[in-house]
């Protein structure tokens, strides 16, 4: 029941981080502390996702989170590498139209 | 009390000195309890303990006396902790009771019986993981004619969760005669949570409309789990469709209306994701499987069916289900 986030800056405006374990009520709060900083100081965020193993709902709220964040300030916010189960639920919640998401690397 | 306490213990001190008596041992213990009932702190022990010792070996050496002034100092930091213990179970005691007040007043924003419409045999079950519910459901009777149904499920579970539902409560209570149907309906609630709600925040929803003349079902969801049709003429279920995004993410979102026609005995199965993700044997229960439970009771009135798949959920999860869980059925009688 662990969280893992590594973060590959790319250039001023633009880093990845890399995400692997699980994202659920106990380790969203870890994610969000990464990942909202950023969001003031990055235009771009990548975030890859191909080795969260599971994502609930907090987890998502984290995302919604960073993705109006990012977009308050004209940024964007990109997912990449989504299990079948993760796309099935950004889908659901019809977040695949708003948040921008590109296959794995 | 001072006194009587140093008797006591001198008692106990040179009856075990004497005999080492298990029995004295169990009367320390007991002296203990009632110590800390009377909220004695530990370095008055200390103290009581070196007078009985210098009063008993008239020779005791002076480094044993003295050494005890320092057991006692450290002694002292541990009476502290006692009485900061014993505070934060008077407040621990507190909000015990402000979250019993809570989940009272969380009752009410939930409708407490099942609407009776003729024509439509309507059944719904909601239990909270924990205290307090993060699923909500609601009837709107329009004149008989038809009635508006809503199940939403805001993200966590908890107190803010509780929050947010009484938000949704009132928001849709100001849509008493709602135009635009099920869309406007969620159009209106998205733009009421998103200019409310904190940004991790975020509802999804369902709404419905059943119309008793014609027996229609129109809906519209943002984000939620999608339901069921149960088809009476072969027993098979049909996927709602659903597209939308889930309430409180973008402001003046247009969600489209889907529409269901009901044959005699079919009906329409909403729940909250908490369902299809509870865990059966390690695994999700998943939506294929709560077809099968949904089938097993379908022969029941509506309120008895949900009630029957809950328990038969709740047996499977092994008594330990970790989300909200909702269901509701709605049937057209055969």
């Amino acid at each position: 029941m662990n969280v893992t986030i590594q973060e590959h800056t790319q250039s001023d405006s633009a880093t990845t981080l890399v995400v692997s374990g699980e994202v659920d009520a106990y380790t969203a709060p870890q994610l969000r502390e990464k990942l909202m900083p950023l969001t003031k100081q990055k235009q771009e965020i990548f975030l890859d996702l191909t080795a969260v193993e599971y994502m609930d709902s907090t987890g998502l709220g984290v995302l919604i989170g960073a993705y109006k964040s990012l977009r308050a300030q004209g940024g964007r916010l990109v997912l990449v590498g989504m299990s079948a189960r993760l796309s099935r639920l950004l889908k659901i919640t019809g977040l695949t139209e708003i948040i921008d998401i590109e296959d794995g690397a | 009390m001072k006194v009587q306490l140093y008797q006591q213990y001198r008692e106990l001190i040179t009856s075990y000195l004497q005999d080492k008596g298990e029995d004295t041992l169990y009367a320390a213990q007991q002296m203990s309890k009632w110590m800390m009932e009377h909220k004695i702190p530990p370095e008055e022990m200390v103290s009581a303990h070196a007078e009985v010792l210098k009063e008993y070996l008239p020779n005791l050496p002076k480094e044993v006396s003295d050494s005890f002034k320092i057991l006692l100092e450290m002694m002292i930091g541990y009476g502290i902790a006692l009485r900061e213990h014993e505070s934060l179970l008077n407040r621990q005691k507190e909000l015990e009771y402000e979250i019993e007040v809570a989940v009272g007043m969380q009752q009410t924003l939930l409708p407490n019986h099942s609407p009776r419409m003729h024509g439509l045999d309507v059944g719904v079950i909601s239990v909270p993981a924990h205290r307090m519910s993060g699923d909500y459901y609601n009837f709107v009777d329009h004149d008989h004619s038809s009635l508006g149904v809503a199940l939403a499920d805001i993200i966590g579970k908890g107190i803010p969760a509780a929050l947010c539902m009484s938000m949704i409560k009132y928001a849709m209570d100001q849509l008493d005669h709602p135009t635009g149907g099920p869309s406007g309906v969620l159009g209106r609630l998205n733009s009421v949570v998103e200019r409310n709600v904190d940004a991790s925040m975020f509802i999804t929803m369902v709404y419905g409309v059943y119309e008793r003349e014609n027996h229609k079902f129109r809906y519209a969801t943002a984000g939620h789990e999608p339901g069921f049709i149960f088809r009476e003429k072969d027993g098979s279920f049909e996927d709602m469709a659903t597209k939308g995004l889930v309430l409180g993410v973008a402001k003046e979102i247009s969600y489209e209306e889907f529409s269901i026609h009901l044959e005699p005995g079919d009906a329409v199965i909403l729940f909250s994701d908490g369902v299809t993700e509870a865990r059966v044997e390690g695994q999700f229960l998943g939506r294929e499987r709560f077809k099968e439970l949904v089938r097993q009771y379908m022969h029941l009135p509506a309120q008895e069916a949900v009630e029957a798949m809950y328990q038969s959920l709740y047996e499977q999860a092994n008594y330990e289900l970790k989300d909200d869980q909702t269901i509701m059925i709605l049937r057209r009688p055969k």
